[in-house]
């Protein structure tokens, strides 16, 4: 039913994205599209792949931006991806049912099986996370990869999205969002952690932390002239070679 | 956004069919068309080819058309599936008008009622087509108040216009108030599309590439590094932009072809037929007057959709939504 939810239980899995410690190394998207390629939505089509123009369905992609200019200036590496909406208008446009927001954590998902890919809920979304198979003629997004945090044939550590199971900096977290109390949560509050597109209303689950303040860089190191020479044997070599 | 074909001639053909439908549903509503085979046939024929064709041509785009069926299911949360119970219930009148129209000799309550049922189906069925761009958000020239008085209005202009060549093709005295209602019709339409692209031009989506990316506390944001050197779907669907030059030779196209020289030919033809000239040349002014009235809608609604931005675009670079 795409209608959202009317007891959801308290439960918001999410993703927070540290972009102060994000380096942009795109290792995140490539192990999603690994791990999705034969998970939930599989597969992941390609079009073209070896070709000219090859183009696919990815969940996660790594864009790069300026912010501000001169010393004050940053490039920040910005990873996107689905962010689990509370008020997700992705959900309420299918006309089939086929999308949905599930009551017991939040996560929003696509049957495969009824969607009939008239791809409104891309157009639905402000923040771009769905993408289209042409291939397979249904909408694909991103699972918080359901086939791996609930899965009980892996290793408990490795119950969590894979982006996050393969960031090298750190910078992705994976827990519950509406327990004040979890690591998330707490790490959220600890550095401001902010919502994308808050005026459309939309109350993504997924949290950013930005980049932390930078430190004002130490004062250029000012050359010393020493009056009278330098002293000693390195003095007199001196005063011989500068004769 | 993307202009797909598809889109556009459903939302044109459906927007006329129910135009003319609920244009001819009054009509015979109030009495002022009588049951008549040919009028029937033709008149409700063309406005439930109209419609169909466009129903059809909307399943073109689709991934999967033999689950469009599905459609129906999610009309509590989606206008989408209301359009689409909305459009097949409306079928239900409009054919029992058309059949007690074209058979019967029918009392006058049953087709009053009939008309106003057929009517009022068309009139919601278009309301729900507007309301599933009006609704949204991430395209700021689709959410607005200007959305849905444009899809009425152009229907309204071009099912009058096809009902007045149609009626003057029959002789039918009520082809001049149908002309009337044309001239009318494509005169708010010319006010309301000039309104529409007036907003869309003076106002700028609240999103901007600072909140898109929660980063405008340090400055100015602009993108640095794409995520990837060829495109994706977002962008082939969303990233569809047309140069300001062209836009607004279109739009000229649209208010000189689409809304006044219809209506001129309509006013022409109604004052021709008034003075006692031959039926012919009002048919022929009519006719040509609703081809160039739907040519119109055409390129407004292509107009619609290549000049509407989508917030997903100011994380590929755009510089506002």
């Amino acid at each position: 039913m795409t209608c959202l939810p009317s007891s959801p239980s308290g439960k918001r899995l999410g993703l927070v994205i540290d972009l102060d410690t994000c380096v942009g190394c795109h290792a995140c998207a490539v192990a999603c599209k690994e791990w999705n390629a034969g998970g939930h939505s599989a597969p992941l089509t390609d079009t073209d792949p070896y070709g000219a123009d090859p183009t696919g369905v990815w969940f996660n992609r790594i864009h790069s931006f300026e912010a501000g200019d001169g010393p004050a200036g940053r490039t920040v590496h910005f990873p996107k991806s689905c962010l689990h909406c509370d008020e997700p208008a992705c959900v309420t446009v299918c006309p089939t049912g086929a999308s949905y927001k599930r009551a017991e954590d939040g996560i929003v998902l696509v049957n495969p099986d009824t969607c009939i890919g008239c791809k409104l809920c891309s157009w639905a979304c402000p923040y771009g996370a769905r993408e289209y198979d042409e291939d397979e003629g249904v909408m694909k997004k991103c699972t918080l990869c359901v086939d791996r945090i609930e899965n009980q044939n892996i290793p408990e550590i490795d119950r969590v999205p894979a982006c996050v199971s393969t960031c090298p900096s750190h910078a992705r977290h994976y827990g519950d969002l509406g327990d004040p109390a979890s690591a998330v949560s707490q790490l959220v509050a600890a550095r401001g952690g902010f919502d994308l597109m808050p005026e459309l209303g939309y109350r993504p689950v997924n949290k950013y932390l930005p980049p932390r303040p930078r430190e004002a860089p130490a004062p250029a190191p000012v050359a010393r002239v020493e009056e009278g020479g330098l002293p000693g044997f390195l003095g007199w070599v001196d005063r011989v070679l500068s004769r | 956004m993307h202009p797909s074909a598809s889109v556009i001639v459903f939302t044109v053909a459906s927007g006329a069919g129910y135009g003319l439908l609920a244009a001819l549903a009054l009509l015979a509503a109030f009495g002022l068309i009588v049951p008549n085979a040919g009028l029937g046939l033709v008149g409700f024929g063309l406005a439930l080819a109209l419609i169909t064709a466009g129903l059809l041509s909307s399943t073109l785009h689709l991934g999967h058309p033999e689950r469009a069926w599905r459609a129906f299911s999610q009309w509590r949360s989606s206008w989408l599936s209301r359009e689409a119970v909305a459009a097949v219930a409306t079928y239900v009148p409009a054919i029992l008008l058309a059949a007690v129209f074209v058979l019967f000799d029918a009392p006058g309550w049953l087709i009053a009622v009939l008309g106003l049922l057929a009517a009022a189906g068309a009139v919601a069925t278009i309301i729900c087509t507007a309301m599933i761009y009006r609704s949204l958000k991430p395209i700021s020239a689709w959410h607005n108040r200007l959305t849905v008085p444009g899809y009425l209005l152009l229907g309204a202009a071009t099912g009058l216009a096809l009902a007045h060549a149609i009626l003057a093709a029959f002789g039918s005295p009520a082809s001049a108030v149908a002309g009337a209602g044309a001239i009318a019709a494509l005169a708010a339409a010319f006010i309301q599309k000039r309104a529409y692209w007036r907003l869309i031009d003076e106002t700028s989506a609240a999103s901007t590439p600072e909140t898109a990316t929660g980063l405008g506390a340090i400055g100015r944001v602009r993108l640095f590094e794409p995520p990837h050197t060829g495109r994706n779907y977002l962008m082939r669907e969303m990233g569809f932009s047309v140069a300001r030059k062209h836009a607004e030779a279109l739009r000229r196209i649209v208010l000189v072809a689409g809304f006044v020289g219809p209506a001129w030919a309509v006013a022409l033809g109604i004052g021709l037929s008034s003075q006692g000239s031959a039926g012919g040349m009002t048919v022929v002014l009519g006719t040509a007057a609703a081809a160039a009235a739907l040519v119109g809608a055409l390129v407004e609604r292509w107009l619609f959709f290549a000049e509407a931005r989508h917030t997903t675009m100011l994380y590929y670079g755009a510089e506002r939504a």
